[in-house]
C-alpha cells in the first residue's frame, strides 16, 4: 500500500519532531492502543477460561460433543454451525477490506456497498449466535442424571448438564462479550455508512474512518478466531 | 480551519484503479486461504472426535498452529500491520506478545498444580 507509512525517510527527520515518527494519524494509533488493552482483556478471559480446564482435566467436554445442533434440523452435526458462523464473520471481515480499499480510491459507491454488506453481515453473526445459546441453553435430549434421580437438559449459571460448571460461566461470559463487541462493531459500523453516504468522507479528502471502524471490525473477527479454537475445537 | 500541527496521513494512503486491482487480488487470495483453514480445521474436529492422548495431543497443537496463521494473517493483511512503519508494527506487537506469554505459563502451570492437588485430596 502506498501512503507515507512505506515512504523511506532518514532517522534524523522522523525522530526530529513536527511528524509523526510513527507515520499514524492520532485517531489510528489511539485505534491501535484500544485494541491492544482490549486483546489483553479478551487475553485475560481465555487465559481464565486456560485455568479451569487444566483444573479439570479429564472432565472438561470436548467442543464437538456440546455443540452439534443446526437450526430446523433434527439431527448430529458437529461443529458444522459454529463453522458456518466463522466463515460468516471471515466473510464480513472481507466486505469491510474492500469498503477500505475503496476509500483509498475514493470511490464513495463502492465504500457504500461493502459498508452495507458488513453490517449485514454483523447483523447475521449476532443472530447466529443467540442461536447458538438457545441451543446451549435447552440443551440435549439426554441431559444429564441428576443424583436424586431426575434429568436435566442444558447448561445456565447454576448448573451444567455438559461437564464443570465453570464450562458454562466461561462460555456465556466470553461468548456474551464477544457478541457485544460485534453488536457495538455493527452499530459503529452503521455510524460510518452514515457518513459515507452523507460524504463526510470524501468532503474531508479521505477516508480513514472506514479504515478505523474496520481495525476495530478486523479486531472483532481475530477474537473470534481465537473463542472458536479455544472452546469448539481444543 | 486550517492547521499546521495537524499532519493528515490518510491524504498520502491513496491508491489507483491498478494498485487497487492488485490489492483486491490479494485480498481474495487471504480470503480464500482464511476459509480453507477454517474447513480444515472442522473437518480435522469431526475426525478426531474420541482420539484420546497423543494423537489429540497432535491435533490440539496443529489447531493452535492453524490459528496463530489465521490470526497472522488477518493482523498483516487485513488491519493493514505489514504497511506501517516497522517501529509502529513492533510498538503495538511487542508488549502483547511478551505479556500474554508470560501470564499464559503462569496461569496454566498454577491450573496444572490445581489439578495435581484436586487428586491428591481425593
Amino acid at each position: 500500500m502506498a501512503g507515507h507509512a512505506s515512504k523511506s525517510i532518514d532517522k534524523e527527520t522522523l525522530w526530529g519532531g513536527k511528524i509523526s515518527p510513527l507515520s499514524l494519524s492520532y485517531g489510528k494509533l489511539m485505534m491501535w492502543f484500544f485494541l491492544v488493552s482490549d486483546a489483553l482483556t479478551f487475553g485475560g478471559l481465555l487465559i481464565a477460561y486456560g485455568f479451569s480446564r487444566h483444573r479439570f482435566t479429564g472432565t472438561w467436554p470436548k467442543g464437538e460433543e456440546v455443540f452439534h445442533s443446526l437450526p430446523f434440523l433434527d439431527g448430529h452435526y458437529p461443529l458444522m454451525y459454529v463453522a458456518l458462523m466463522t466463515f460468516l464473520l471471515i466473510i464480513s471481515s472481507v466486505t469491510m477490506v474492500l469498503a477500505v480499499e475503496a476509500g483509498h480510491r475514493m470511490d464513495k459507491k463502492g465504500v457504500v456497498k461493502w459498508l452495507i454488506w458488513t453490517v449485514i453481515g454483523g447483523l447475521f453473526f449476532v443472530g447466529s449466535q443467540a442461536w447458538e445459546w438457545g441451543h446451549f441453553i435447552h440443551g440435549s435430549h439426554d441431559g444429564a442424571l441428576l443424583s436424586d434421580g431426575s434429568v436435566y437438559h442444558g447448561a445456565n449459571l447454576l448448573i451444567n448438564e455438559y461437564g464443570p460448571q465453570q464450562y458454562a460461566a466461561f462460555f456465556f461470559f466470553i461468548t456474551g462479550f464477544h457478541g457485544f463487541h460485534v453488536f457495538s462493531g455493527v452499530v459503529i459500523n452503521f455510524i460510518v455508512l452514515i457518513g459515507a453516504i452523507r460524504g463526510v468522507y470524501h468532503k474531508r479528502g479521505h477516508y480513514e474512518m472506514v479504515e478505523k471502524a474496520g481495525l476495530y471490525w478486523h479486531f472483532v473477527d481475530l477474537v473470534w478466531v481465537f473463542v472458536f479454537t479455544f472452546f469448539y475445537l481444543v | 480551519m486550517e492547521r499546521d500541527d495537524i499532519i493528515e496521513y490518510s491524504l498520502d494512503a491513496h491508491h489507483s484503479e491498478e494498485e487497487g486491482k492488485s490489492i483486491r487480488k490479494k485480498i481474495y487470495f487471504v480470503t480464500i486461504l482464511l476459509s480453507v483453514i477454517t474447513a480444515v480445521e472442522v473437518i480435522t474436529g469431526v475426525i478426531a472426535a474420541g482420539w484420546e492422548g497423543w494423537k489429540w495431543e497432535l491435533v490440539k497443537w496443529f489447531f493452535i498452529i492453524l490459528t496463530l496463521f489465521k490470526a497472522g494473517y488477518i493482523v498483516m493483511v487485513f488491519m493493514h500491520l505489514k504497511d506501517e512503519r516497522k517501529t509502529a508494527k513492533w510498538f503495538i506487537l511487542a508488549p502483547y506478545i511478551v505479556f500474554i506469554i508470560y501470564l499464559l505459563i503462569l496461569v496454566l502451570t498454577e491450573g496444572n498444580y490445581n489439578n495435581d492437588m484436586l487428586h491428591l485430596f481425593k
